[in-house]
């Protein structure tokens, strides 16, 4: 037998790890910034007429002095602590709102026929045709003038669980198809109502894919900065995203809160998605295996 | 326990046809096959009795009352799917207990159903593990352990066994009519195998799916024992559906006086059931049936009157305990048996084949009924 041939990898670990530093270079600069305890965007002081080495030295992620200053500041001097709050009770209205409405919407699409379903369905698609941007006007108007819910919370849940839904809807109904209606029917000749099956049957079943709607509505909610600008008029009332431009926005270019927060505002993302991880594949592929 | 009875049952989607004027009985306790091929509408038939599809026309009946309008829940029946159905997030336990706690019975009692149930069917071990940790034969064990724990008055099963291999399937159909027949449950079964119609049902009914060329009063061909079905068959689909290998059908003539029929280059006397019949159609077309196992060679049986066929071997396939010979007779693939021990000829052969004259059926060329 011919020995197996040991292929040579080595360019192909080049250039991954160079894409790969690519990618990760904003984030790396975002950490070292967060962590340098200064608030410029440059992370060292060049010399008057830098050499070559300390140029070098200057777009390397990493910061003249350690300290964690920033972290500390942006919680006691600043209003962030309040900011992130407000996301989290947004987000958090947002998901189960988003997540309820959907997941009734889709077993409704999945499972009854009733006129207007594929308009229904194709008008959802449709929605999510328009860059967010050009529905600004039409919303304040509904939501601060009609509703005056301007600056409140509920008024930012409403819009947002309104954009998180269609995506939601046809990724539940996705899956919800996909649930064999044999097992609803063997329910209901066992005496289970419409609501005991939606309960107790489908919504176990189709975990993974509420998981990875869960997971989109919060994302929504939490990154989203344009409507949260807009809408959200008092300092004390913003969105992390907002509060975050308002450390860099107009006069103040306070770096280093901006790294700090920046960093703060994604963990909880980041752990979501750690948590949600081992649904993620079999939520995403939902629908494309019988 | 219940009877059923179908009066004038009829069903249609949309434009499309599916059960015409339907009408039968199946007696408290009996266990009732329907068979028939794919898209004759045996399906349906069950799904009406569950609740779970709709009755165009007619009346269905459970017990003493008409249950058209009565939701599934109430109907008192249990069902087997084909697919099991099993509640893949449940545990065996829960499964077969879901009926029960839905129906808010009380937890001991629930507990002792749930071990009954699965003592009677070799669950005791498996109650703990999900449905995906089982092998089809216990999953289908679990789907009847759902629909025995009820103890409902009567059992819809749908082609409960075509997911199983041929080894299970053959295990499987005995127990399932062991169980019936210790429970003594009502049950209307569905299979388009007509081997499973043959060996589980106290009767039988054939479908055929309705056809807008051949209008029939019904598709309910036949209803009857098993042996019945087999024997007489009313007409030339439950002839041709009902026996492995099929049932030859040849076009024959009756003699001017109508006591012989002229088939296949000889000629047979009628035998006594068909004589008035063959009186009334003398010198006229008929079709002649006769089964694979009257068709045999002439030094391995001993049959009272026989006539000779001569044809050439297509085809012989053994079987170990007998041999299946296809031949051709002008242009008529026929099929006879031999003992698989003797002598066996070989394709392009000519041989000479006997059929038992009394073993011949007679059919109406037009209608396809069974002369009478």
């Amino acid at each position: 037998m011919a020995e197996p041939k040991t292929k040579n990898h080595l360019w192909l670990h080049v250039s991954l790890i160079t894409f790969t530093m690519l990618a990760l270079y904003p984030v790396f600069w975002v950490l070292a910034l967060s962590f340098s305890g200064q608030q410029s965007v440059g992370l060292i002081d060049l010399p008057k007429d830098p050499s070559f080495f300390e140029r070098l030295r200057g777009i390397l992620p990493f910061p003249a002095h350690w300290s964690v200053k920033n972290y500390v500041e942006v919680w006691t001097e600043q209003q962030f602590g309040r900011w992130l709050w407000n996301s989290v009770v947004i987000s958090a209205m947002t998901t189960l709102l988003g997540v309820f409405l959907a997941c009734t919407a889709a077993y409704a699409f999945s499972r009854f026929r009733f006129p207007g379903r594929n308009t229904g369905m194709l008008m959802f698609l449709v929605s999510q045709m328009f860059p967010g941007t050009l529905m600004l006007i039409p919303l304040f108007i509904i939501i601060v003038k009609q509703l005056q819910l301007g600056n409140t919370y509920i008024g930012l849940v409403i819009v947002y669980a309104t954009t998180s839904i269609p995506f939601c809807v046809w990724m539940l109904k996705g899956y919800f198809d996909t649930i064999p209606y044999d097992i609803e029917e063997s329910a209901i000749i066992d005496g289970a109502s419409r609501l005991t099956i939606f309960w107790r049957i489908i919504l176990p079943l189709a975990k993974p894919a509420i998981a990875i709607t869960a997971l989109f509505s919060f994302m929504t909610a939490w990154n989203e900065f344009i409507l949260a600008s807009v809408f959200m008029e008092s300092e004390a009332n913003y969105t992390a995203p907002v509060g975050l431009r308002f450390f860099v926005g107009g006069f103040s270019s306070q770096w280093g809160f901006f790294a700090a927060g920046s960093v703060i505002v994604s963990l909880p993302v980041v752990a979501l998605f750690l948590q949600l991880q081992k649904y993620l594949i079999s939520g995403l592929t939902a629908g494309s295996v019988k | 326990m219940a009877s059923i009875r179908f009066d004038k049952i009829g069903k249609q989607f949309g434009e499309t046809e599916i059960i015409k004027n339907l009408e039968f009985s199946v007696n408290d306790g009996e266990f009732m096959v329907f068979v028939g091929p794919s898209g004759c509408g045996k399906s349906t038939v069950l799904r009406m009795i569950a609740g779970l599809e709709t009755i165009s026309s007619g009346e269905i009946w459970i017990g003493d009352r008409v249950v058209n309008n009565v939701h599934p829940k109430d109907r008192d029946i249990a069902m087997v799917f084909q697919s099991y159905a099993l509640y893949p997030h449940m545990s065996v336990y829960d499964n077969i207990a879901f009926g029960l706690k839905i129906r808010k019975l009380p937890d001991a009692d629930i507990r002792k159903r749930v071990k009954d149930a699965a003592e009677l069917l070799g669950l005791v071990n498996f109650l703990d593990r999900k449905p995906k940790a089982l092998s089809g034969g216990q999953r289908q064990r679990v789907a009847l352990g759902r629909a025995i724990v009820r103890n409902p008055s009567v059992f819809l099963f749908d082609e409960p066994l075509s997911n199983l291999d041929a080894e299970l399937r053959v295990q499987m159909r005995a127990e399932i009519s062991k169980l019936q027949r210790r429970l003594n449950t009502t049950t209307v079964y569905v299979t388009h195998d007509q081997v499973e119609a043959m060996t589980m049902g106290q009767r039988i009914a054939v479908l055929s799916a309705c056809d807008k060329n051949k209008p029939r009063a019904t598709n309910l061909m036949q209803c009857g024992s098993p042996m019945d079905l087999y024997d007489r068959p009313d007409n030339i689909f439950v002839a041709r559906f009902i026996g492995t290998p099929n049932m030859n059908i040849v076009p024959a003539r009756l003699s001017d006086d109508g006591s012989t029929v002229n088939s296949l280059g000889g000629s047979m006397p009628v035998s006594a059931q068909f004589k008035q019949a063959a009186q009334a159609m003398r010198g006229r077309e008929v079709m002649l049936g006769i089964r694979p196992e009257h068709i045999g060679a002439a030094h391995e049986i001993d049959w009272p009157q026989t006539q000779a066929i001569q044809g050439q071997v297509e085809m012989v396939e053994l079987l170990g305990h007998e041999a299946i010979l296809h031949f051709k007779v002008g242009g008529q693939i026929m099929v006879g048996r031999l003992h698989s021990h003797g002598h066996l000829p070989a394709p392009g052969d000519t041989v000479t084949m006997q059929m038992k004259c009394e073993a011949i059926h007679l059919f109406d060329p037009v209608t396809e009924l069974r002369l009478r």
